[in-house]
């Protein structure tokens, strides 16, 4: 028998807020010596939102994961700190208030699924219209006028002012239709075929959407030159692909597809090849002073990690100045320098313990679609904590990515909501304790009052 | 569906394994390499980070730390630049040297002296301010040294000492150079001007005051007088020694003829006479007298060979010779042959005489004042040794007194002041120009300052001599002293 545990729940989303107030306070203090002006503002400011996340979620999702919400709010608030912090270092592009109301905008997101969704499997009935959705948001930068290219990747949007990422929505929709349609095709896809080499083969025509999956991950990576949103989406639907079918041979057929794709676009493309040698040998100084492509970025984190140690600078002591984009993709080589490992390691269990909280929805759900849609969602989150935090830290060869809800940006933050109101959404009714049968039928129940 | 998520939710555990595992790798075993490679470019921020002490003397800046507020938080400047900068050196991105690098845990605060002020900052959340150094050097001594030596292009060197306590008045080399232009928070820079300089055949880096030797010539005569006087109470000024116009070398060829050639009285002479005259043929013969033992002793007695921190290195080690043969010893014991002295040393010896025969201990920090003030290190004079007897010391003291007052250095004298001094013209090279050296103290009665006035060769015309040259050098530098 499950029970609510709102009371915890309140208790451990007070101290997450208590544990980003600190943060903030020991920046204040490393810097001047006292605690910072907008330390209440931006406290209350934080609390308040998280105070209107819990009051949502009791009323409109009491069953669900009592973790979820704190552990998210630990993540957003050291992100804010630190965007805080190297805004204070000089970094222009970092703004805290920004990013502080992007948080509140992703709270009302939250909000909105959870009071619009009250049951997130009507979500299967528009399978093909997230499929259709998905793929407009995703080819949304190439218009002419409307997309932007940043950074040598074209994958922003720019609407009055305002800059989008579409992508980062596309993933969701895709989640949503890739779930849709593996319930509706697993059987087929599962069964049909034949056995090769110990190796059960589908069936030619079984093939199509996977096909066009690798075709559009990898017009992603070549018309956006976003190789981490390929990697994301590919890698995604491989995985939801085998939990569907239960067949190793997916995953076989998805990874030699992703390899050749990327090793032709690495014949190809001269970004997707100076990857791998930059990964190879960061240290070189050919590739540290190579004006493009080189690892001076990769490298600049990495010092920065080094010098953090096991301990760290502590916060508002590091010198985030030094580290390329450390306002966003390079985020956590900044907790690294200025957290330590310490810090480092406890941020990605909490991304951890986050994605087994989502498979645990899954596991417990009761029907496929559930099933599908929370273990997708669980793993779109940690294979982009995977790729982007692998990537910064030499692990895999770096791709830009977004490290969810910390680096500064707002389609990321409001899509990474919304995909937490989702989670809330399918824990509360995979927790919910199923509609009692009526006991005992018999004559007995007639004097029942 | 419950298998492949269990396992898919295994899958992902082991990827968050590896990225732990990674950052491990990373910022454990790797950290060390990270840290200290050359294009992390955070040990060059740490440098300015810290509030560095100030270094001055009395009540002269020589160096101070500048706040800009920005990354490079703590920029040094050194407001006298070239006069003083064989005092302080320079507070380079990379490295330190003098009175910066000697004292340079207590100026960027990093000292175990300053552990208990460090703590308090560190729980307060200040930024590491470092303790403040003040030294002996005298601002007017060191400025008139300065401008006599670099005046007409000289090259040399001139170090002024408070006889009775060791403490260094003026530390001087020139030429200087302007350790503003080695302390930007530049590498790349520093290293530029830094190679202008080390590139320049005048060598303005070397400081000739402390890190090299040269042959002293005629000044080392107080020292062979020192040894000869100290063998027998019963000599004097008075004392009779031979002074032949050459004196003939055993087992060579050549002779040892007095300077220029000239004759030096009637083939016997006094031995204050001698000295007034500097004649060569006295002093190379009581070398030989002595013997190499007595005069290599009588060297180390004042100092010779001894390693000195004041508290930086002193580099230059001087030394009296090997043991060679006789001739080497008469002319080694006339200062030339492979007799080599610091201008330091030189000061040290005149300073000994001064202080009745005690040696004290070269010095250049007076005080160390923590940030709030406190009194980390006090002044504490240290005697070297004893050089010379009471008795020897005033009589060496007289004859000083009769060299600048009949002698070869009339033009150290001071009116209504008895200055005592011995000059010096060591040849270096055949058809080379003459190093000029002079040393000084002054007043007889109560020494005040010990001077030793180094030029070097070349740099001063064909005809430098120790008295023409570097006396009124050393007579400035006196004179700066004095009139406080």
């Amino acid at each position: 028998m499950t029970a609510k545990r709102r009371g915890a729940q309140l208790a451990m989303l007070t101290f997450a807020v208590l544990i980003v107030m600190a943060a903030y306070a020991s920046v204040g203090l490393a810097k001047d010596g006292q605690l910072p002006a907008g330390m209440l503002g931006y406290g209350l400011g934080l609390g308040g939102l998280m105070l209107v996340a819990y009051l949502v979620l009791a009323k409109f999702a009491p069953w669900a994961d009592p973790l979820l919400l704190p552990l998210v709010t630990v993540l957003n608030g050291i992100g804010l700190v630190m965007i805080y912090r190297i805004e204070l270092g000089g970094e222009e592009r970092a703004s805290a208030l920004n990013q502080l109301i992007w948080t509140g905008l992703g709270i009302v997101f939250f909000t909105l699924t959870l009071v619009v969704l009250r049951d997130h499997r009507l979500l299967q009935r528009f399978t093909y219209t997230a499929a259709a959705a998905g793929l407009v948001l995703l080819m949304l930068p190439l218009v002419p006028l409307l997309g932007q290219n940043i950074n040598g990747a074209r994958i922003w949007v720019s609407l009055g002012g305002f800059s989008l990422q579409p992508g980062e929505f596309a993933k969701l929709a895709l989640v949503v239709f890739f779930a849709g349609y593996l319930v509706a095709k697993r059987d087929v896809l599962a069964l049909a075929g034949r056995r090769l080499l110990f190796i059960d083969l589908p069936r030619a025509r079984d093939l199509g959407p996977v096909l066009i999956t690798w075709v559009v991950s990898l017009g992603v990576l070549v018309f956006e030159r976003d190789l981490g949103t390929s990697l994301l989406l590919f890698g995604t639907f491989v995985v939801m692909l085998y939990i569907a079918t239960q067949r190793t041979s997916w995953v076989l057929i998805g990874i030699l597809l992703f390899v050749g794709g990327a090793f032709v676009a690495g014949q190809i493309f001269d970004h997707v090849g100076d990857r791998f040698d930059v990964w190879l040998n960061p240290e070189k100084d050919e590739y540290y002073n190579r004006e493009f492509g080189g690892s001076a970025q990769l490298l600049g984190g990495l010092f920065a990690m080094g010098s953090g140690g096991i301990l760290g600078t502590g916060l508002g002591s590091g010198s985030p100045s030094l580290i390329p984009l450390s306002f966003s993709d390079f985020i956590i080589p900044a907790v690294g320098e200025e957290l330590g490992l310490t810090g480092l390691m406890a941020i990605l269990m909490i991304y951890g313990l986050i994605v087994q909280r989502g498979f645990r929805i899954a596991i417990v759900a009761r029907d496929p679609f559930t099933k599908l849609l929370s273990s997708g969602l669980a793993f779109l989150l940690a294979w982009q904590v995977f790729i982007i935090v692998g990537g910064v830290t030499n692990l895999i060869p770096l791709t830009g990515l977004v490290t969810p809800f910390m680096s500064a940006g707002g389609s990321a933050l409001l899509s990474n909501w919304m995909l937490i109101a989702l989670l809330v959404r399918m824990s509360d009714a995979a927790r919910k304790p199923p509609p009692q049968a009526i006991q005992n039928e018999g004559l007995t129940q007639v004097f029942q009052r | 569906m419950n298998g492949t998520l269990k396992r898919v939710a295994i899958g992902v555990m082991v990827l968050f394994a590896l990225l732990l595992i990674n950052v491990n790798y990373v910022q454990v075993i790797k950290a060390e390499e990270l840290r200290e490679d050359p294009r992390n470019r955070r040990a060059f921020f740490a440098r300015y980070e810290n509030d560095r002490g100030w270094i001055t003397a009395g009540d002269v800046v020589l160096a101070r730390s500048k706040d800009t507020k920005s990354d490079l938080r703590f920029v040094r400047e050194y407001p006298k630049g070239e006069v003083y900068a064989h005092v302080t050196g320079f507070f380079a991105p990379e490295n330190a040297t003098e009175i910066e690098a000697a004292t340079g845990s207590l100026l960027d605060g990093t000292d175990s002296k300053l552990a208990v002020r460090r703590f308090i900052d560190l729980i307060t959340n200040k930024p590491l301010k470092g303790a403040n150094v003040e030294l002996t050097i005298n601002p007017a001594a060191q400025e008139a040294a300065y401008n006599a030596l670099r005046r007409d292009g000289k090259r040399g060197a001139v170090v002024a000492i408070n006889p009775k306590t060791g403490a260094i008045l003026a530390l001087v080399s020139v030429p200087s150079y302007d350790p503003n232009l080695l302390s930007i928070p530049d590498r790349a820079k520093v290293v530029e001007n830094y190679n202008k300089l080390d590139a320049n055949k005048n060598k303005p880096l070397v400081n000739r005051a402390i890190n090299d030797t040269y042959a002293p010539g005629s000044t080392y005569k107080v020292v062979t007088a020192a040894a000869f006087l100290s063998d027998d109470d019963s000599r004097g000024p008075e004392t009779m020694v031979p002074a032949p116009q050459v004196l003939n070398l055993p087992n060579t060829n050549v002779g040892l003829p007095n300077y220029g050639g000239a004759a030096c009285g009637a083939g016997r002479v006094t031995l204050v006479f001698a000295l007034e005259r500097s004649c060569n043929t006295p002093f190379g013969q009581i070398g030989m007298d002595l013997g190499y033992e007595a005069m290599n002793e009588q060297a180390k007695k004042f100092g010779v060979g001894e390693e000195l921190n004041i508290p930086m290195r002193v580099g230059g080690v001087s030394d009296f010779g090997k043991e060679e043969d006789l001739a080497a010893l008469a002319q080694a014991s006339i200062g030339q042959r492979s007799n080599r002295m610091s201008p330091l040393q030189m000061a040290m010896i005149a300073a000994g005489i001064a202080n009745d025969g005690t040696v004290m201990a070269p010095y250049l920090v007076k005080q160390v004042t923590g940030p709030d003030n406190s009194k980390i290190i006090t002044e504490n004079p240290q005697p070297l040794g004893e050089a010379v007897s009471e008795d020897v010391a005033r009589k060496l003291k007289d004859m000083m007194v009769s060299v600048v007052d009949r002698g070869t250095a009339t033009r150290a004298q001071i009116e209504g002041i008895r200055v005592g001094g011995k000059t010096g013209t060591a040849e270096t090279a055949e058809g080379r120009d003459p190093h000029a050296w002079f040393i000084s103290f002054a007043p007889y009665d109560n020494p005040e300052v010990a001077v030793a006035v180094f030029i070097e060769s070349g740099s001063a015309g064909g005809n430098a001599s120790g008295g023409g040259t570097a006396a009124p050098i050393a007579r400035d530098v006196m004179r700066a002293v004095l009139r406080q």
